[in-house]
């Protein structure tokens, strides 16, 4: 059964995927509570048969969450998990839990989930102590049926098909923090028979056989195909479009609304000819970014907007200033990276008069919805927002605008309308990670101890734009329409337990490059400032490893305060036989957000050509209470690769006001032959620790370890990613 | 404008198509298939991958005018769950997709590849895969999947 095939059958409390908004609603009239996160019915519903389904509100991308929900929903309701669906990102039939965001699926999102199936089997025991005549304590659960001495009943029989209205206590908070209370008491890990096991993934089959749908499959009747003309350059206006240079293309319309241009058509090759041969005069701002070699020196020399210290003990500056003690200092740089997801971003519009429907690949489809009833100026809930499996999502990438875009010109034509981007879209115009700098200055006293410890980043801030699509003012549509983003000031610091005597972790962040519509606007991707501020930590706590004359593994041992972060490290060398590793080793840690990390990265080293092959990583990784042991390590190994990639290959190129990266030829990712022969996981299971999320952590170890094995190989320092070929013959032959 | 007959999946087809439109166009747009996927346009990425007359083929670039009379084929129709090819047997049992939107182009060239050395080692499927784009980083499951389904096949 394809998941379409089993959302058609599981029942009459799953609203169809093509039900306008409007009749979702009047169907809410007829008995079914609204969707509001007080109601048990909002989170759990009992199918006639006796399956379950789950409504989440936050989304997989791949990684498996939903298989997690579903153990964990399985598990406190006592019903075998193949009987739970998880349903997710469609706007109509589960709350706005944030959907993915800051790996927190299991963390904020599956938690909910959990007391709320709590809560359910709570209720049904207790209707059927009433049925069954017998007190709950005395009551068994197994698979969905209730057992008293001699008689049971069924979770379908007590409400299947029908609805709980039952309210639970909601925190009254949207997205990430909303939660809920109810007396229920979910089980103890001691308890768990189905969290834990390693249960293979639901999506898998269909994206092999070729026969689910993407959101770039969706087809809806009468519906137009539209690209978006996005400027040549950052800063751009609209002086004017020439319409008749698309006059011989079928069916072609332009839309126009101020710097706003698209073109739609019947067909779709169509909308890509017309896109190609529009004629627009466009005036721009030629110098709105700095030469890209002076990008650094941009961000060093920058205004600060917002500084802060995350981390302050002790006076680091006199500390560095003692007599006799020896100052280490390094800097450290960090390109512009693109989410360049697999494919450019696609959504499908159809805005009637009073609602609209939008097909989303936006990993937050909630706030998408919000997105395009602000700018089509309707009530949320006259939007019906559906999240379909997209090209990749890593963050805040493309898949926002998208939506907007479909929206803006459906309604403009009185059609729906598909939007794809062209690959540039995809890699040019997306929102990126922002660009930094590092600086650490350390001081050893004699016997090669630190005494004092400061580490500083400097960058664009990463929420220049925001992390979702709720206000169209962090669109490239709004912005074409004249909307300035608010921009969120803030970065990072380093996430670690080292006990130095005198420490400080502070950053700073610059102003954006433009204020307006720009393809170096910056925002979230995948774990947001991670790579960049550990590249430069984790370098430079090796850097002062080797200044020590100590073994970084041990060095590492030696300050961490926090025994999970001592014990990753302690995991992962043990596994790699650290001490055995020929030359072409380096090891890094971090935090983040309670989940530890630490990966020890091979590497080999070809002078001639300036490549580095990293060969074998060993991970450790402790996240607290295991729920799924299978797709907890895929999702490890796709943060290794993509780490890698991010550390060997990634930057985005560009010249005064242009993006030049906008392809994969000028913005090249990791191939099969520089992928790594091995990657070999340990996981650290601890039960009684909430769960504390898997999407991110691992990616921010990547680049310095890979670094740190380049300077254990050879000698020398990398310290500006990425570590291209140019950049490590340059230093080879420097040094 | 022209007509071009050709077969899709076993299935002979006619589409009316610009000579120069790729044939991915006729394949979405005209004929309605969910796959394979647009990721670039240009060649580089591998997501539109089939196979025309068995060789593995970026469906993005290659013009309506070359694929009248030939033999297309699709990941829907290299095998099905009644009766997959043992690649996609692999991927299922070893979960390789995440996104998936890239899976045209490393099932279908690896598919040619095995078809003509089975046997290949590691390192020239690595090579034979080269060109490919996983932005979500599963290379290391692809190589295991390529390794079971060597072993289904040998």
């Amino acid at each position: 059964m394809d998941r379409r095939e089993f959302l058609r059958t599981s029942g009459a409390l799953v609203v169809s995927f093509s039900m306008p908004a409007g009749a979702a609603f009047e169907q809410a009239a007829g008995g079914k509570p609204g969707l509001v996160a007080d109601e048990l019915d909002s989170w759990i519903a009992i199918l006639p048969d006796g399956r379950v389904n789950a409504f989440f509100g936050k989304m997989d991308m791949g990684q498996g969450l939903d298989v997690a929900v579903a153990q964990i929903v399985a598990e406190e309701l006592d019903v075998g998990f193949d009987k739970v669906a998880v349903l997710m990102g469609d706007t109509a039939t589960s709350c706005n839990q944030g959907g993915a965001s800051g790996s927190t699926g299991t963390s904020n999102g599956a938690r909910l989930l959990r007391k709320a199936a709590a809560e359910a089997r709570r209720v049904l025991v207790e209707r059927a102590a009433d049925k069954l005549a017998t007190p709950a304590v005395q009551l068994r659960v197994e698979d969905g049926t209730v057992f008293s001495s001699g008689g049971k009943t069924t979770y379908a029989e007590l409400v299947g098909g029908r609805y709980f209205h039952h309210r639970v206590d909601w925190n009254q908070k949207v997205g990430n923090p909303m939660d809920i209370q109810v007396p229920a008491k979910p089980k103890a890990p001691a308890q768990y028979k189905v969290v834990g096991k390693p249960v293979p993934r639901r999506d898998v089959a269909w994206k092999v056989y070729g026969t689910g749908e993407y959101v770039t499959d969706v087809r809806v009747p009468g519906m137009l195909h539209a690209r978006v003309i996005r400027p040549p350059r950052a800063a751009c206006s609209v002086r004017g479009v020439d319409e008749a240079s698309v006059k011989g293309i079928r069916g072609v319309r332009v839309v126009r609304e101020k710097d706003f241009v698209a073109v739609v058509a019947p067909r779709e090759w169509d909308a890509v000819r017309a896109a190609r041969q529009l004629k627009v005069d466009w005036r721009f701002d030629a110098n709105a970014f700095p030469a890209m070699d002076k990008l650094h020196e941009h961000i060093r020399q920058a205004k600060v907007v917002k500084r802060e210290e995350a981390l302050k003990h002790g006076d680091v500056e006199a500390a560095l200033k003692m007599p006799g003690v020896r100052v280490i200092e390094a800097d450290y740089e960090w390109p512009f990276q693109s989410h360049a997801s697999m494919g450019p971003a696609c959504a499908i519009a159809d805005v009637k008069a009073d609602r609209c429907t939008v097909w989303t690949g936006s990993q937050k489809p909630h706030f998408t919805r919000d997105g395009v009833a602000t700018l089509l100026g309707l009530a949320p809930e006259k939007v019906h927002g559906i999240w379909v499996p997209g090209p990749g999502s890593y963050g805040r990438n493309d898949a926002g605008d998208a939506a907007l875009d479909a929206a803006f010109i459906s309604r403009a034509v009185g059609k729906p309308v598909r939007v794809q981007g062209m690959r540039a879209d995809g890699t040019a115009w997306d929102p990126k990670a922002p660009a930094s700098v590092h600086r650490g200055r350390a001081a050893l006293d004699a016997s090669g101890k630190v005494v004092a410890y400061d580490f500083m980043s400097k960058g664009f801030s990463r929420q220049h734009i925001a992390t979702n699509e709720s206000d169209p003012a962090d669109s490239l549509l709004g912005q074409a329409l004249g909307m300035t983003p608010k921009g969120h000031q803030i970065f990072g610091s380093p996430e670690e337990s080292y006990g130095f005597e005198n420490k400080r972790l502070a950053w700073e962040t610059i102003p954006p490059l433009v204020d307006g519509c720009s393809p170096l606007r910056t925002s979230h991707m995948r774990d947001p400032v991670g790579p960049e501020i550990h590249f430069a930590s984790e370098q430079f706590i090796d850097e002062l490893a080797h200044a020590a004359g100590e073994d970084p593994a041990a060095f590492r041992l030696r300050y961490l305060t926090n025994p999970r972060h001592a014990a990753v490290v302690k995991a992962a060398a043990e596994k790699a036989g650290w001490s055995s590793l020929g030359k072409g080793k380096g090891i890094a840690f971090a935090d983040r957000n309670g989940t530890a990390v630490a990966v020890v990265a091979e590497v080999e080293v070809d002078r001639a050509s300036g490549r580095i092959f990293a060969k074998r990583f060993t991970v450790a990784h402790d996240c607290g209470l295991i729920i799924n042991p299978l797709t907890l390590r895929q999702t490890i190994e796709g943060n290794v690769v993509q780490g890698l990639s991010r550390t060997l290959f990634e930057e985005v190129r560009f010249e005064r006001g242009s993006v030049e990266s906008v392809d994969w030829a000028s913005y090249p990712i990791l191939e099969m032959p520089d992928a790594p022969e091995a990657i070999e996981i340990v996981l650290i299971d601890h039960p009684e620790i909430a769960p504390s999320g898997a999407g991110e952590p691992t990616i921010r170890v990547i680049p310095a370890a890979v670094a740190n094995a380049f300077f254990n190989a050879t000698g020398v320092r990398l310290r500006r990613a990425p570590l291209s070929p140019e950049r490590v013959k340059a230093a080879l032959a420097k040094a | 404008m022209a007509t071009y007959r050709f077969t899709v999946d076993g299935k002979p087809v006619s589409v009316n198509a610009q000579p120069e439109m790729p044939l991915l166009y006729a394949l979405r747009d005209n004929l309605g298939l969910r796959n394979p996927h647009f990721g670039c346009g240009l060649a580089q990425c591998g997501a539109c991958t089939v196979h025309v007359n068995g060789e593995p083929t970026r469906s993005c670039v290659l013009p309506m005018s070359a694929v009248a009379g030939k033999k297309v084929t699709t990941i829907a129709g290299l095998g099905t769950p009644q009766k997959p090819h043992p690649l996609q047997a692999a991927y299922v049992a070893e979960g390789v997709p995440q996104c998936g939107y890239c899976i045209n182009g490393w099932v279908m060239t690896a598919a040619a590849a095995l078809k003509k050395n089975p046997k290949a080692s590691d390192a020239e499927m690595r090579d034979a895969l080269a060109g490919l784009k996983c932005r979500c980083g599963t290379h290391v499951a692809i190589m295991r999947a390529i390794k079971r389904a060597q072993r289904e096949l040998a």
